[in-house]
């Protein structure tokens, strides 16, 4: 009885053994898959895109012949939509992080504040592209302009802006802080001479983080009315715009092959900026890194 | 500011009271666009709802407002946005629990390092560049092994958008299984369990309601994801759980009229603010849920 007993255990440990190395090559699995996916994904692109790229296509309008084709007007149309998106929403960003860190009391309202910033990040981008045709584009009367549309995803990057701009502030030292105060500076002065300066690079990393995310972004940028076909650069903010996702948006939806091919080439640019946007974002943090230490 | 004399102090005060009013609003800013949000969906709605009744919205099946003989039901779209979803839960659940717990359990701490931002990466790639994945590779691979999938399908567009959405289960699960206390861990191997029947028995029993959020979050970012199904799934509003066939989500939808010059103020304008409507509703409800999932794996983890 007892023999069998341990025959068993025994017999039981070498299931365990071979059930524990499935899993780990099943884990593997698991881990690998999206790494492949991704190089698929970027392979599959630039052999579809690459042969068309070059200076003509990144200097030249949206044309309805495919191999004329360029995009320069979404190019343009997206560096101004980032620039006046920063411009909106990393005051208000920054300002927010610095209520909720430096001055809000734990009370409810700061509760409230607080579950309704993680909340408004999980709203899918497309409501603020609804929220933005109501508000922006009808109610205030903005039409389908450049300002609209960043006004629009300013909203949309405002939470992630908020709590990068959180972190990297709770990161600077408390007896920082502190020196300034025994140094006679009020609350203003420390924030804005000792805990803003040191976290700047931070929150940068932050701001261009969302807005490398905001780039990319089709969906609200095509509810609030962007053209897709634009033959001219903007002359204002109030100007009627495309962006580089819409194009390429416009471009998948064409039956015609040769169109995907421009997609494909426009995709391209579009991961080329992300990733230099990345790669910015990463020396800053870097540098955020260095300096702390 | 050396020479400020003490009875510049009131002056001083005052400016600092000015400045954390200025701040309060910015930080006020957030719950407006919240509010603003809900009015403008809720006013666009109610218009929506003064010509068509609520029982067509919830009852009809067909899903017609561009059409001549208009229907308003909504199940069409959301049985289109429920198959998408579907399927992207069928590769992001299994893929970012395994990943999850590769990565607290299994991976030594070097390679944790370089596979979370990379990871990262593929959460941050934009969704228009999946959708032209998922149209021009996905489905033409698919179609090999199901020759009667249509070149608009739900299961290619799902399938795809799983990857995207696998990240983001994985990083939250692994958040979770993270907060297991050690002693728990620890305890089990004292009894004798090895590795995996810990992790069975005891974490991830432990971490459930963090993973289940985790989850939640997953199918609330599927439900909203936009691009993929607009560029893959197709735009026919079908009552349908065919896989193979082009069916539309509630997004796609709004895209589509986004992209005519439907004019402000006509019911077909109206239309996109009601599923807008719907599309917030469930969104914020499984977001609800997922925040009390995670406050609650907090509070037992104590």
């Amino acid at each position: 009885m007892r023999k069998k007993g341990i025959a068993q255990d025994l017999s039981f440990r070498a299931m365990d053994e071979k059930i524990e190395k499935a899993f780990k090559a099943i884990m593997a699995l698991a881990v690998m898959v999206p790494f492949v996916i991704l190089a698929v994904l970027l392979i599959d692109t630039a052999v579809d895109g690459l042969p068309r790229l070059g200076w003509d296509f990144l200097t030249g309008f949206p044309s309805r012949f495919a191999a004329r084709a360029g995009i320069l007007s979404p190019l343009a149309g997206s560096a101004i939509l980032m620039i006046l998106t920063a411009a909106i929403a990393l005051p208000l960003g920054i300002g927010a992080a610095i209520y909720l860190e430096e001055y809000a009391g734990k009370n409810a309202v700061t509760a409230f504040i607080e579950i309704n910033i993680s909340n408004l990040a999980g709203v899918p981008s497309i409501i603020y592209g609804l929220l933005g045709l109501g508000l922006f584009v009808r109610f205030m009367n903005m039409g389908r302009s450049l300002l609209a549309g960043a006004a629009t995803l300013s909203l949309m990057v405002l939470p992630m802006i908020i709590m990068a701009a959180r972190e990297s502030m709770r990161m600077v030292p408390g007896d920082l802080r502190e020196a300034a105060y025994a140094l006679g500076a009020d609350k203003w002065t420390t924030i804005r001479k000792i805990v803003l300066p040191l976290s700047l690079p931070g929150i940068l990393t932050g701001v261009i983080l969302s807005l490398s995310r905001a780039i990319g972004e089709t969906a609200p940028i095509i509810t609030i009315g962007a053209l897709t076909y634009v033959a001219f650069l903007p002359d204002s903010v109030m100007s009627p715009f495309t962006a580089l996702p819409v194009q390429i948006f416009n471009w998948i939806s064409r039956p015609q092959s040769d169109f995907h091919v421009n997609a494909a080439a426009g995709i391209i640019v579009l991961l080329v900026i992300m990733i230099l946007m990345n790669s910015l974002a990463i020396a800053l943090r870097y540098r955020l890194q260095r300096r702390i230490d | 500011m050396d020479n400020r004399k003490p009875d510049l102090l009131q002056s001083r005060s005052l400016t600092e009271r000015w400045i954390s009013a200025a701040l309060f609003a910015c930080a006020a800013m957030s719950v407006a666009v919240t509010a603003g949000i809900i009015m403008v969906l809720f006013f666009e709605t109610v218009e929506f709802f003064r010509q068509v009744p609520l029982s067509e919205f919830f009852f009809d099946t067909q899903w017609t407002p561009l059409f001549d003989q208009k229907h308003f039901g909504i199940w069409p779209l959301i049985a289109g946005t429920a198959l998408t979803s579907f399927f992207a839960m069928i590769v992001a659940v299994p893929m970012g629990i395994l990943i999850a717990i590769f990565l607290s359990e299994f991976a030594p701490e070097r390679l944790r390092r370089i596979l979370k931002p990379v990871l990262e990466v593929l959460a941050g790639v934009p969704t228009v560049v999946y959708g032209y994945f998922a149209l021009t590779f996905v489905t033409p691979l698919l179609q090999g092994f199901i020759p009667e999938l249509a070149g608009f399908n739900s299961l290619s567009p799902g399938l795809v958008m799983g990857i995207m959405i696998t990240p983001i289960v994985a990083s939250l699960s692994e958040d979770a299984i993270y907060s297991v206390p050690a002693s728990l861990r620890e305890g089990a191997i004292a009894l004798g369990s090895n590795r995996l029947r810990a992790i069975r028995h005891v974490i991830l029993p432990t971490a459930f309601s963090g993973i289940a959020a985790s989850f939640i979050l997953g199918i609330s970012r599927a439900i909203g994801e936009t691009m993929i199904v607009a560029i893959a799934a197709g735009q026919q509003p079908v009552l349908t759980l065919d896989p193979r066939v082009p069916i539309e989500t509630m997004t796609a939808y709004i895209v589509q009229v986004s992209l005519g010059d439907t004019p402000h103020g006509t019911l077909e304008y109206n239309t996109i603010f009601a599923v807008g409507a719907m599309l917030f509703v469930m969104t914020l409800a499984f977001n609800l849920l997922a925040l009390y999932l995670r406050r609650k794996l907090l509070k037992g983890a104590l």
